[in-house]
């Protein structure tokens, strides 16, 4: 085997223009899918942490009926305090929850007294909150989220700039509770928050125990569950053990509960689906590139080769040798062009990031991206190229063994 | 020792059969220097394919050593040759990426897989043998044509085969060089008891030989045999 390598290198190195030009084809290749992996992972997670880190939590549990119509924010399809303990002792003995948290959501009138306008407000156990979505602070100008005080709001940006409100002025909530009571209470401004990209444009937040009051609860009702898990490629086994709860039947023996993920709730998994589906067409147009230049080059090599295939026949090696020669040529032009352009892809990752690449997405910019050269994706892409090399040598060095050394011979 | 049997080869030319031999019989002792003379087209080439197994008989029977090699597949016939035939061409055929020395020792290594020890020893003798040892790490392409066919003797002879054919090995070559190239075989010959068959134009060799067979269109038409 040492001298078959040792040969097949020979050859290569014989050509070596067109090694060159073979390898580096090879080399673009590798280079293109590999840093075009690291990007896109970078922007996916980047995007992903921003919408479940600041907003959407990891999964999140309603009462069954609430989410396809969330955009109405229904009071009648809340969690009371029996269901949420039933919640609270499954999510307590599952060991991927890192921490959750609950939120009570309404639409109301906000007034700045001037003029007014409809807001989603969300009522928030603020310490809970933070744990569970630790970009959301980062959201919040003005005020620290953790301490948000019962009597204060974070008025969404977007009303905030529109109607010109300022830190510590006044506004008032105006709310009907689902008996169609009319309440209102004045807020004092402790800040503005940021939207994310997707949903919660007209976000604002406020103590939940606010809510409980401006809508004359008697006891605590909850809207929605937010979990964080302490590693988000659990995802699918922390929702096996949520079995449990989508077993609990209402009287009418329908299912009380709703477990979505945040896949299911976010309408940029659809973009992270299409991003994977690029992701696979350009590796299928790497193999394609891999499996044409190598078979070019092996059929040209065996065609040039005639006479000395003859030769090393008529001598005596075995079709079975002379097939190994063959591809072991090109299967050394596939490992080399890897090689190559896994090194320059990290060199590219690397430049990248000292540059630093800025985008922007949404009403958010200036996000810097990091990509992250994945040792598992640099192994796959690897392993695809090499299999294609050999693959693409097969035909021809079939053809080298098949050789008639008579005929071979015969060629000049 | 070879002996044919009414060996018969057929071409297929498209729709016409083209036959080169007709009922060849033959038969060759071990250590005879043999030449194979004709004209152009008269089906030498063809007997010396058959006869080193690189080709098989439409009809006949074609015996080496006991073997009948026609009724080998393939990969069985290429490990025969590789044991027992040597080659050399008209126009030396080296592996040009190979060196003198790893040309020598292609067939050891590639064929039948000597250790090392065994093959340096021979590869050695041999380059001395053919004189070539100061050139043992010079490329094909920086070699004269004369002492590429050297090299190409020495890696016939490496495998010690019973039988070394030759196809107009001294086409190729100046005068001088041929008839240095003509010695070396009948010295080799006469070291080794090598039996060696040539299919050759070049009136040198044929005073040489010990036998000469003479073929017209895939007859033969004599066969004479000199004493030395």
């Amino acid at each position: 085997m040492k001298n078959i390598i040792k040969i097949s290198f020979r050859n290569l190195l014989r050509s070596g223009r067109r090694t060159v030009l073979t390898s580096s084809l090879i080399t673009i290749g590798v280079m293109f899918v590999l840093v075009y992996a690291a990007l896109s992972g970078s922007f996916k997670a980047y995007m992903v942490g921003q919408i479940t880190d600041s907003m959407l939590g990891h999964i999140q549990i309603h009462k069954k009926g609430y989410v396809a119509s969330i955009d109405n924010l229904p009071l009648d399809k809340n969690l009371n305090k029996k269901q949420i303990e039933k919640i609270t002792g499954i999510l307590d003995a599952n060991p991927y929850i890192e921490s959750y948290t609950f939120r009570l959501k309404l639409g109301a009138m906000f007034s700045n007294y001037v003029s007014s306008t409809s807001v989603r407000l969300n009522g928030i156990d603020p310490k809970r909150e933070t744990q569970t979505l630790p970009l959301f602070s980062s959201r919040i100008d003005g005020s620290d989220a953790s301490s948000l005080q019962e009597g204060s709001i974070l008025v969404p940006e977007l009303l905030a700039k529109g109607m010109d409100i300022k830190k510590d002025g006044t506004i008032v909530l105006v709310a009907t509770n689902q008996k169609g009571s009319v309440n209102g209470l004045n807020f004092k401004v402790a800040g503005t928050v940021e939207t994310v990209s997707g949903p919660g444009g007209r976000d604002g937040y406020i103590h939940i125990n606010d809510v409980k009051k401006l809508l004359r609860f008697k006891e605590l009702e909850v809207s929605e569950v937010v979990i964080r898990l302490k590693d988000v490629s659990h995802l699918q086994k922390a929702m096996k053990m949520m079995k449990p709860l989508t077993l609990f039947k209402n009287q009418k023996d329908k299912p009380m509960f709703e477990v979505h993920t945040w896949e299911q709730l976010s309408p940029f998994y659809n973009i992270v689906k299409m991003l994977n589906i690029m992701d696979i067409s350009i590796k299928i147009i790497l193999i394609s590139i891999v499996l044409i230049s190598i078979l070019n080059v092996m059929v040209m090599s065996v065609y040039e080769r005639i006479k000395e295939i003859g030769t090393i026949a008529a001598m005596g090696t075995t079709p079975s040798t002379i097939t190994k020669l063959f591809l072991t040529e090109g299967l050394m032009l596939g490992i080399f062009g890897t090689i190559i352009g896994s090194i320059l892809s990290y060199a590219v990752v690397f430049i990248i990031n000292m540059i630093g690449i800025t985008f922007s997405f949404g009403r958010q910019s200036g996000l810097t991206l990091n990509p992250v050269l994945n040792i598992n994706e640099v192994l796959i892409v690897s392993v695809i190229v090499i299999i294609i090399s050999l693959i693409a040598s097969i035909s021809p060095a079939r053809k080298a063994a098949k050789l008639n050394p008579v005929d071979a011979l015969r060629q000049n | 020792m070879i002996t044919n049997e009414h060996v018969t080869k057929v071409y297929k030319m498209g729709e016409v059969d083209l036959t080169v031999i007709k009922d060849l019989n033959l038969s060759i002792g071990h250590g005879e220097f043999v030449a194979i003379v004709g004209p152009s087209g008269s089906g030498k080439s063809t007997v010396l394919n058959l006869l080193g197994c690189l080709d098989k008989p439409t009809e006949g029977k074609i015996v080496i050593d006991e073997t009948d090699v026609t009724q080998l597949d393939t990969t069985a016939l290429a490990n025969f040759r590789g044991e027992n035939i040597g080659f050399i061409f008209q126009s030396f055929n080296l592996i040009p990426v190979l060196s003198v020395y790893e040309n020598i020792e292609y067939p050891l290594i590639m064929i039948q897989n000597l250790p090392q020890e065994e093959r340096h020893e021979r590869i050695m003798k041999l380059l001395d043998d053919v004189d070539m040892l100061d050139q043992k790490d010079k490329f094909p392409d920086q070699l004269s044509g004369g002492q590429r066919q050297r090299v190409a003797i020495a890696r016939a002879l490496v495998t010690n085969p019973k039988i070394v054919f030759a196809d107009e090995p001294t086409a190729n070559l100046d005068t001088k060089t041929s008839n240095q190239i003509i010695t070396l075989m009948r010295n080799i010959q006469q070291e080794f008891n090598t039996t060696f068959i040539f299919a050759t134009h070049d009136e040198k060799i044929v005073t040489e030989a010990d036998r000469i067979i003479t073929i017209v269109d895939g007859v033969i038409t004599d066969d004479k045999r000199i004493a030395s």
